[in-house]
């Protein structure tokens, strides 16, 4: 049956224009109930008894009530496509949700296509609103359910509309409110997932009685949608993604296109309830408020304060104080507040309870407010059954509404995670926090792995494609432990004097084909993720700690890139091939190192490391000659006892020659397969490129240089490494102190694709590198992965993938990678500081420090021998930089009034480390001068 | 955006394998010596053949075959906006040497030495897909002209949306920027006459989407053998016989 829709629609351009869409209307969608005699239920899903009612959701419930639907205590629902559609329209979030609930086969949700089946298309009628129209094409198909089913199966309409819900009991529909009927269900946990309605349902005075003194407008209302889109037209208002600083809430930027720098919003009150993250329409304020709030001092309002944490490892991760470096040159910066919000970045968020006391009464619903694990958020309030359960746990809660009479937003329970301070628990939020799947790998993706136990097969030995090198001495160099070994290197002298040095990487490729379930799953998770007690891995176990292992004694498939070399360390020639190695060691850096050093021995293995450290050490020196820098991370190891899993001790991570060694051949052979892709695919490679840092990114590191007296060119990167290897104070540590705030000012690097920049920005800063990519890697990361079919392609072994021609996709799949890595390493940042609490628990230290950055009322310093920096205050925090010092900016000092004592920035301090709970339940790490 | 939805409807709601609905008529230009309008969905065009005549310009006669002239236009009401769109703009030139080449593959010119066939094509609605809908709209035109042809040339276009090749694309799902395979066939032949993309699509998925395009092709043939065996015996019916 045919039918065609009409309707008009406004164009981008503003014309009006009529579009007739064809609608075809069909007798052959089924209801999906098992028990049905009349339909195919080989797509059945809904079970219906007459016990069970079969639900049909209306929008608003799907749209607001989606925490309670992913419970497995609801079950049979009905879902219409005219609900997913409106509910794809207003939240797409919400829509991927209900989608995978529909799609999981676990769950009896079943999609009906009311809006294409013949007897439950509703014409639209004149004088309707669509949404009118809407809710009765939802009736009409409850309607029909409870027709078609007769008495077999009772069907239950759910919706929170009360004029819905009114003409659908007029109309012989049962009908029940979600509270009604998760009331009805006597699932007390359940209530608590419950979204309450905006105000209608709610008991108006029991609000009221609650919160007297709320009452009142807090916040503007935010302008009407018409009004913000004609404003962005007009050129008042400006768009742009609202992102809170990450180290104090009540400053937040928008990156507005329309005059092309960041507005700074200040306060709760400017920011006018947007949240981290939302799109949002800002108002400039008038010049002369384009005020410098008070950026010196240590901590803004009431308990919010800066707390201790790791050592930032690049600007991206650093707490930003450009407006401190604007104040001293040209005018302020434009600041401005939200008067509309476009669209909303509100998901669920971990943290816990303020602790509050109980309320009398036990049983009741109680009113708390839910603190953020994530600064950026704001308090939420929610509402709860069970508080006394929930006081001392991790939960998760999701932020319903937000209005103006409210100073917090409004959100509900979602989950428990577990106790507080357990460490168990504390991991799992650091995961959620960081959107990390740490789920066990599916059976769909188990089911790609080869058969174990798996060894070189005769036809992997017999493969053209595959060079037999189980004669050379190959070995690998790790740190101890590794598991997941993904490189193996050999070197050979040849006869006429040159030296054969070969990098072979697992073969990963040869396992994960392109786009099976395996294939999948690596792409979305991206990365391993390293913390300090446990690894999530990218690929399963099998994979990761056997058939790609390159471990010793076992024959393994390689992808291996070798070069012919000169004593002075020219690349000849540069052969790429997959193979067969068998590696003889692997070695730990320290083992490596140790053979090095030893005179004694005299082995082939030993000579050929000896030989690759030499080659290693010119290549090394030729690149700094190049301009690369040698930037330094405060980057701490953890000793874990291995039965509790506690730390036991902590301390930077040691460097070594074999280090380097191992690290100059990733790089030459990186640069290597660099190049080769981007020669045979220009416009689909993946690389990897790292943007030189702009002169106000190096501001900070200038400043602080300039106090001590240091002067460094930063015009290019060789004068930057130059100028930096120059900087030696009397202090040992001063130089690695420089080179670490030096890393802290520069971007990171970031994958990209080829055909999406031009040549000149493929540039490496860092490695001083005009072409670079990651391909030694490919067990922990995706993007090697990628790499290596690109050369495998490159080499004609495999045929490129088809995904490789859609460069919007692989455009995506370089952003989920960037976005993946990102999260991981903010993962295992967060993983070190919680295990540095944990270890500071029962370990009160005195160490020393060094202070890195003047504030009003004290002094942020850093802790080089466990790599951490937090604030140490002079004052009191209540006396706000209350009279006793003054800070001098010029020179970066802090002096007492009588100008007794000074600090100065780079200066050494002892401090005392201790872990204390200001409130139950919170511990953190204080520092104090001793 | 969902082309394809998991319950396997389309945005119009067809199942990927299915055409939209057809619709012809024959004989609607009296003045013409053969015409037809042809509808897919909400496409129609209409077609109007002249000849064998006398070749009108003497110096492209040909003298052992018949000259084959095509013009494809699209009326000025066929999108929503009224666009003036300006005759013989390049899209309209290559779909006018589309259509000439496909019916020439069928025509028997040799038996039409020094005369001209002349076919007029024109858009009334267009809704995606009208490239093969002219095609066909000229072969039952070609055919109630009573131009002798080898087999009827059908044409149909298919397309690769959402990881799923998708039959008769209409103007929503032709704008997606997927690849668009249209393909004219001789049915009882078996031989392919036309057949154009213009985007990159693998191999296989080709192939697939290809055979899927084929598929409509043959059962447009079937539906146009219906609506010309139906004419016939009208026409019988009126001369009585």
């Amino acid at each position: 049956m045919l039918h065609n829709k009409s309707f008009v629609k406004k164009t981008k351009s503003g014309k009006i224009t009529k579009n007739v869409r064809e609608h075809y209307l069909r007798d052959d969608i089924y209801c999906g109930v098992t028990i049905c005699k009349v339909c195919d239920s080989s797509a059945a899903r809904l079970s219906g008894s007459a016990s069970s009612p079969i639900l049909v959701l209306d929008t608003n419930v799907v749209l607001n009530q989606i925490d309670l639907l992913e419970n497995p205590a609801i079950d049979d629902v009905v879902v219409l496509s005219i609900v997913l559609q409106e509910v794809r329209n207003r939240n797409l979030g919400v829509y991927n949700r209900i989608r995978a609930l529909c799609s999981n086969s676990a769950r009896k949700f079943f999609v009906f296509s009311n809006e294409h089946h013949k007897d439950t298309f509703v014409q639209d009628m004149a004088g309707e609103s669509k949404n009118d129209r809407n809710d009765r094409a939802i009736r009409v198909a409850a309607q029909w359910y409870k027709s078609h089913l007769g008495g077999a199966a009772h069907v239950l309409l759910i919706t929170n509309d009360r004029e819905n819900k009114r003409k659908a009991t007029e109309e012989g529909i049962p009908a029940e409110t979600i509270e009604a009927y998760v009331k009805s269900l006597d699932r007390r946990d359940l209530l608590d997932l419950l979204v309450r309605p905006a105000s209608e349902d709610v008991n108006m005075e029991e609000v009221e009685d609650l919160r007297p003194s709320k009452r009142k407008v807090i916040y503007a209302e935010h302008k009407p949608l018409s009004e913000i889109t004609s404003g962005l037209h007009q050129g008042i208002y400006h768009q742009g993604k609202l992102r809170v600083n990450r180290y104090n809430p009540f400053e937040a930027y928008v990156g507005s296109e329309s005059i092309g720098d960041e507005i700074i919003i200040y306060g709760r009150g400017n920011m006018n309830r947007a949240f981290d993250g939302d799109i949002v329409a800002v108002e400039l304020l008038p010049q002369d408020q384009w005020h410098e709030e008070n950026s010196l001092s240590l901590a803004d309002e009431e308990d919010e304060e800066e707390g201790v944490h790791l050592v930032p490892g690049s600007a991206d991760d650093a707490p930003r104080t450009t407006n401190l470096v604007q104040s001293a040159a040209g005018p302020p910066r434009p600041s401005g507040q939200v008067v509309g919000i476009i669209k909303r970045n509100w998901h669920s968020y971990c943290g816990s309870l303020e602790p509050m006391p109980m309320p009398a009464g036990d049983g009741g619903v109680a009113h708390a407010l839910f603190v953020s694990k994530d600064r950026r958020i704001p308090k939420i309030r929610i509402q709860t059954r069970q508080l006394g359960n929930l006081l001392s746990k991790r939960i998760v809660v999701t932020v319903d509404s937000w209005d103006c009479l409210s100073r917090y937003p409004s959100g509900h329970y979602v989950r428990t995670i577990g106790e507080i301070g357990d460490r168990d628990t504390e991991s799992e939020v650091v995961l959620i926090e960081n959107d990390i799947d740490a789920r066990p790998f599916s059976s769909q993706v188990l089911a790609c792995l080869p058969p174990l136990p798996w060894s070189v097969s005769s036809e992997d030995l017999a493969n053209p494609i595959r060079q037999d090198l189980r004669h050379l001495l190959v070995f690998s160099v790790d740190p101890p432990g590794c598991k997941d070994i993904d490189d193996a290197l050999h070197c050979a002298a040849l006869s006429n004097g040159n030296f054969e040095v070969g990098v072979h990487i697992a073969d990963v490729t040869n396992f994960v084909h392109p786009s099976t379930p395996l294939d999948d799953e690596a792409a979305q998770r991206g990365t391993s993720v390293y913390l300090v007690e446990r690894r999530i891995d990218m690929l399963p176990k099998p994979l990761t700690e056997d058939i790609c292992s390159l471990r010793a004694d076992v024959e393994r498939l390689a992808f291996s890139v070798i070069w012919e070399m000169t004593p002075e360390a020219e690349i000849i020639s540069t052969r790429y091939t997959k193979s067969i190695i068998k590696s003889c060691a692997a070695l730990s850096y320290i083992e490596a190192q140790a053979r090095m050093d030893d005179s004694r021995l005299a082995d082939p293995l030993t000579t050929d490391l000896r030989n690759m450290n030499t080659l290693a050490k010119i290549m090394r020196h030729r690149r700094i000659e190049r301009g690369a820098l040698t930037l330094a991370s405060a980057e701490v190891k953890f000793q874990i006892d291995t039965e509790t899993h506690d730390p036991l001790d902590i301390g930077m991570y040691q460097i070594r020659e074999a280090n380097q060694m191992v690290e100059e051949f990733m790089l030459a052979a990186n640069v290597a397969v660099a190049e080769k892709i981007l020669k045979h695919y220009p416009l689909c490679s993946l690389l990897r490129r790292h943007p030189t840092p702009t002169k106000e990114m190096l501001e900070p590191l200038l400043r602080t240089a300039a106090s001590v007296g240091l002067d460094l060119d930063i015009s290019t990167s060789k004068a930057l490494a130059d100028s930096l290897d120059r900087a030696v104070g009397e202090d040992p540590y001063f130089n690695k102190l420089i080179r670490i705030l030096a890393t802290r000012c520069m971007t990171q690097a970031v994958y990209f694709c080829s055909g999406d920049l031009t040549l000149p920005e493929y540039h490496h800063y860092g490695l001083a590198a005009p072409l670079y990519t990651h391909f030694t890697s490919p067990i922990r990361r995706y993007a090697d992965v990628i790499v290596h079919r690109l050369l495998s392609a490159s080499l004609g072994i495999y045929k490129l993938p088809a995904i490789f021609q859609d460069r919007p996709q692989l455009t995506s799949i370089a952003d989920n990678l960037n976005y993946r890595h990102r999260n991981a390493q903010m993962a295992s940042r967060a993983s070190v500081e919680l295990h540095t609490l944990i270890y500071f628990r029962k370990r009160p230290t005195d160490t020393e420090a060094r202070i890195v950055k003047i504030r009003s009322n004290g002094f942020i310093v850093f802790v080089p021998k466990f790599g951490i920096e937090g604030p140490v205050y002079l004052t009191e925090r209540s006396e706000k930089g209350g009279g006793e010092w003054f800070v001098d900016e010029q020179q970066q000092k802090i002096k007492r009034m009588d100008g007794s004592i000074s600090y100065g920035v780079l200066q050494k301090v002892n401090i005392h480390m201790e872990v204390v709970e200001p409130q139950p339940n919170r511990p953190k790490l204080q520092l104090n001068l001793v | 955006m969902e082309y394809v939805s998991p319950e396997g409807l389309r945005i119009d709601g067809r199942r990927p394998m299915e055409m939209r609905k057809l619709q012809a008529e024959i004989g609607v230009v009296a003045k013409a010596d053969g015409s037809a309008v042809f509808e897919m969905g909400n496409t129609k065009v209409i077609a109007a053949v002249y000849g064998p005549r006398e070749v009108q310009n003497r110096s492209q006669q040909l003298s052992d075959q018949a000259l084959v002239r095509c013009e494809y236009s699209m009326a000025n009401f066929s999108t929503g906006d009224r666009m003036r769109k300006p005759k013989g703009d390049r899209r309209s030139t290559e779909i006018s040497l589309v259509i000439r080449q496909t019916m020439e593959a069928c025509i028997l010119t040799q038996l039409m030495p020094r005369s001209q066939i002349d076919i007029y094509v024109q858009v009334l609605q267009a809704d995606g897909g009208t490239r093969s809908a002219c095609i066909n709209a000229a072969t039952l035109a070609l055919a109630d002209a009573g131009i002798p042809m080898r087999d009827f040339v059908t044409s149909c276009s298919a397309g690769y949306l959402n990881s799923t090749p998708l039959l008769d694309l209409n103007y929503v799902e032709d704008s997606a920027g997927g690849p668009d395979v249209t393909v004219g066939i001789l049915p009882k032949l078996d031989k392919v006459t036309l057949l154009q993309m213009d985007a990159k699509l693998p191999l296989d998925i080709f192939e697939n989407v290809m055979q899927l395009a084929v598929e409509g092709c043959k059962a447009i043939a079937d539906y146009i053998r219906e609506v010309l065996s139906e004419n016939t015996k009208q026409l019988e019916y009126r001369r009585g016989l």
